[in-house]
This record gives C-alpha cells, sequence and structure tokens, in this order.
C-alpha cells in the first residue's frame, strides 16, 4: 500500500474571531457589519452603536458570496446574533459586488481610510493598506475624508499573496518571516526581481547556493519594502503613517520600509484609550472591514439609509 | 481629491489623474476621448458626494499605457484632447510617455 505523508502548509495563517464581553447587543439601536472580500482574506466587522463587537477574520475561498457568508457565520458565532439581526450590512473589497447579505457596496479605498481613522485615531494622514494582491497608498485628511490615492492592483509583487509563496517555498511559516529576517549577521542584497515567479526562481538559486535561509527571508522582505516605497514617493507619505492589511503584521517588512522612508510607522494600537485599556484586540487585517461597518453607522444616523433589520 | 487612475511597473509611470475637487462632472472629456476610457457618475471614493464626477472606467484602469498611448501626452506639441478639453483642468497624465518618447 501507498503510504502518504501529511501536507504541510506554510503559508497558511491561523483564522481568528472574538466578540466584545462588554456590549449587549440587544440593547443596542443599530447594529451594523462591514464585509471586507479580499482576494486572500475575508474579514467581518460587526459594530454596535459605533463600538466595536465582534470580527471574525478568515481565508478567502474561491467564490466571493460563500466566503462572505463563511466570514459572517464565523464572526457571529459566539455572539449569539444572527444575521437578521443586522441593520445594515456593508460590502467592501475586490468581492464586494459579490456579497449577498450586504445592502450597499462601498470601494476598499474609502473604507481603509475611515477604519484606519477609527483605529488608529484621526491624526492620521497617510495609511498604506497591504493587501493580499494589491497595494493602495492613500492621503487622508482628520475626517477620514480622501485626499489622494494610488493603488497598484496589476501585479502582486510585493503584496501578502507573493508573501505567501516566498513563505511556502522556503519553509517558514509566514507569521515568522519577519522576526527571522533580522536573524542575520548583515543585510543581504535585496531579491532583484519584481515579478513574483521570477523572484521565486531567484530564491531557488540563492538556496542552491547554499545562501542561509534568513539571510534570503531578509532579502525578500527589502525587495518587498523597496517595492512599496516605489508607490509611496509617487503619492507622499505624510505622517502620522500607518498601515493597514496583513502585510502590516510583518515586522521585516516594516522595520526596513521604515528605514527606507525614514519615517516611523505609528504603533499598531487602538486611538481610542478605553479599548487599549480593556485589551481589545487590534488586527490591522480589520481596517476595510471596521471602515465598511462605520460608514454603515453613519448612514443610519443621517437617515441616508433605513434599516433593514428582519427580526 | 486626487484620484490616480493606472499603473507603475518596469517601464515608468501609467497614471490618468482626476482632481475631483476641480471637476465639475461636464462630460466633455468622455466625449473626446478616442478610446472611450472614461466616464462620468457617481463618486464611488466618495461616497457622500452628490455631483457626478469624471472617472476612468474600471476595465481601463489597467491598460491606460496602450489606450492612452495615440493621444499621446507630453510627446506631440498638442495636449492630449482629454486634458485640453477639460476648462477646470482638472485632468493631467503622468510623465511616463515623455519617458518613453525620449523628451
Amino acid at each position: 500500500m501507498v503510504q502518504q505523508g501529511k501536507p504541510v502548509e506554510f503559508w497558511r495563517w491561523p483564522e481568528t474571531n472574538w466578540v466584545n464581553p462588554d456590549i449587549d447587543w440587544e440593547k443596542g439601536k443599530f447594529v451594523t457589519a462591514g464585509v471586507d472580500v479580499g482576494s486572500v482574506s475575508t474579514q467581518v466587522v460587526i459594530l454596535m452603536d459605533g463600538e466595536f463587537f465582534a470580527f471574525g477574520n478568515t481565508r478567502t475561498g474561491s467564490d466571493s458570496p460563500n466566503s462572505a457568508k463563511k466570514g459572517m457565520d464565523y464572526a457571529l458565532e459566539k455572539t449569539g446574533l444572527k444575521l437578521e439581526n443586522i441593520d445594515y450590512c456593508i460590502g467592501t473589497g475586490y468581492g464586494r459586488v459579490n456579497v449577498p447579505m450586504a445592502q450597499q457596496a462601498v470601494t476598499e479605498i474609502s473604507c481603509h481610510a475611515r477604519g484606519a481613522n477609527f483605529m488608529y485615531g484621526p491624526d492620521v494622514r497617510t495609511v498604506m493598506d497591504m493587501g493580499g494582491q494589491d497595494c493602495k497608498a492613500i492621503n487622508v485628511d482628520d475626517r477620514a475624508k480622501v485626499l489622494n490615492f494610488i493603488m497598484n492592483d496589476k501585479c502582486a509583487a510585493g503584496t501578502g499573496r507573493g508573501m505567501e509563496v516566498f513563505a511556502d517555498l522556503i519553509h517558514v511559516p509566514v507569521w515568522e518571516v519577519g522576526p527571522r529576517s533580522f536573524q542575520i549577521s548583515k543585510e543581504p542584497p535585496s531579491i532583484s526581481s519584481t515579478c513574483v515567479v521570477f523572484a521565486k526562481s531567484e530564491v531557488v538559486g540563492l538556496l542552491e547556493q547554499g545562501v542561509p535561509e534568513n539571510e534570503i527571508v531578509a532579502a525578500y522582505c527589502s525587495a518587498m519594502a523597496h517595492r512599496i516605497m516605489e508607490l509611496l514617493k509617487r503619492l507622499g507619505v505624510k505622517e502620522k503613517f500607518v498601515i493597514t492589511g496583513g502585510i502590516a503584521k510583518n515586522e521585516g517588512v516594516v522595520k526596513r520600509l521604515e528605514k527606507e522612508l525614514g519615517i516611523k510607522t505609528a504603533e499598531q494600537a487602538w486611538a481610542n484609550l478605553q479599548y487599549r485599556k480593556k485589551n481589545y484586540p487590534f488586527d490591522t487585517q480589520l481596517a476595510g472591514a471596521m471602515g465598511a461597518a462605520l460608514f454603515g453607522q453613519a448612514f443610519l444616523k443621517m437617515g441616508k439609509a433605513k434599516s433593514a433589520r428582519k427580526a | 481629491m486626487i484620484a490616480n487612475y493606472g499603473f507603475k511597473d518596469g517601464s515608468g509611470d501609467w497614471y490618468v489623474t482626476i482632481d475631483t475637487d476641480k471637476c465639475n462632472g461636464c462630460g466633455k472629456c468622455m466625449e473626446v476621448c478616442p478610446e472611450k476610457i472614461l466616464e462620468v457618475g457617481p463618486d464611488e471614493f466618495d461616497i457622500f458626494r452628490e455631483e457626478p464626477v469624471a472617472f476612468v472606467k474600471h476595465d481601463e484602469r489597467k491598460k491606460v499605457r496602450y489606450s492612452c498611448a495615440p493621444c499621446k501626452p507630453g510627446f506631440c506639441e498638442q495636449p492630449a484632447p482629454c486634458v485640453a478639453v477639460c476648462e477646470p483642468g482638472a485632468i493631467s497624465h503622468s510623465e511616463g510617455w515623455k519617458a518613453l518618447y525620449g523628451r
């Protein structure tokens, strides 16, 4: 009989969900949800009267409607809330038009600007979203209005997907890439290929030459930082500068980008001191969904939208 | 808001930039564009804006290098038709073409 080994995945990051123990949703007036269906991950954030109530962070599957449903179920899992209890739901991200439970779709540029404004505070001026398959740089004002934006969605080089591919190739779990990129004796020259596919063969070449694993990790991180830099150069970076999305969790890229820019990124912590005190989870990947849910709150308060609550 | 539509790749910057604060939504650019890449409609990046605004069509955003090439902004003496027709001066093109044609 053929013996079969267990497949090992180095790119697969753990899915998470959370519910706020301090909030009783039944007392709330407006419950809104933001569903951010990205190319790699799907986030759902639920807000109750503008307060952070619950979230779910899952992987996007092969079709957007199902991923949105899966993300929503995961976020609602421990809340006691049902889909019918949600007043207004907004879809965002690249699959935003395919979110079955959403009443409206809003672009991820607007949502990330608004989400970052809420999470990091109104003093945020530049938001860099490092998504699964694109990157966006956005300049915003104190009311989260977008002043200038630039987006690169033509190519997946220097994005989360590229990092996953790389992690799998080099057999380093994707969440270890950051710390391991600093366990080196000297900073290696960065990977010269921009394209993920070419970078992959360059990495294989380096592995064959016997270059230490951690040095290759560092080389890839600095290549990615360099690529983000190109986008930011065109837009212009102002403080407070924040990075949202999955790559923000990779300190190997963030620290190298900071060094190249000469500007520090803001601390990844809630601007709201209450949230900080109560230790609410802060996840950079939530910014888009958070913004969408906040738009829902705003629409309901302004009377621009009617509650779609069924129960 | 300054909206940059397009991309940057190994060959340079390929962006059509629309300053939505200047754009009055007249739609003249949409008519003169030979490749019909522009459209006027609700602002998808500022959902609180009520007036229509010009933007590059979704399907065209990754192709501006090729669709805008016939007008060669920055290469010919004349500005591109969309730039010339825009009274408030809201439309501009990035410098990629200049580099490409060696000017």
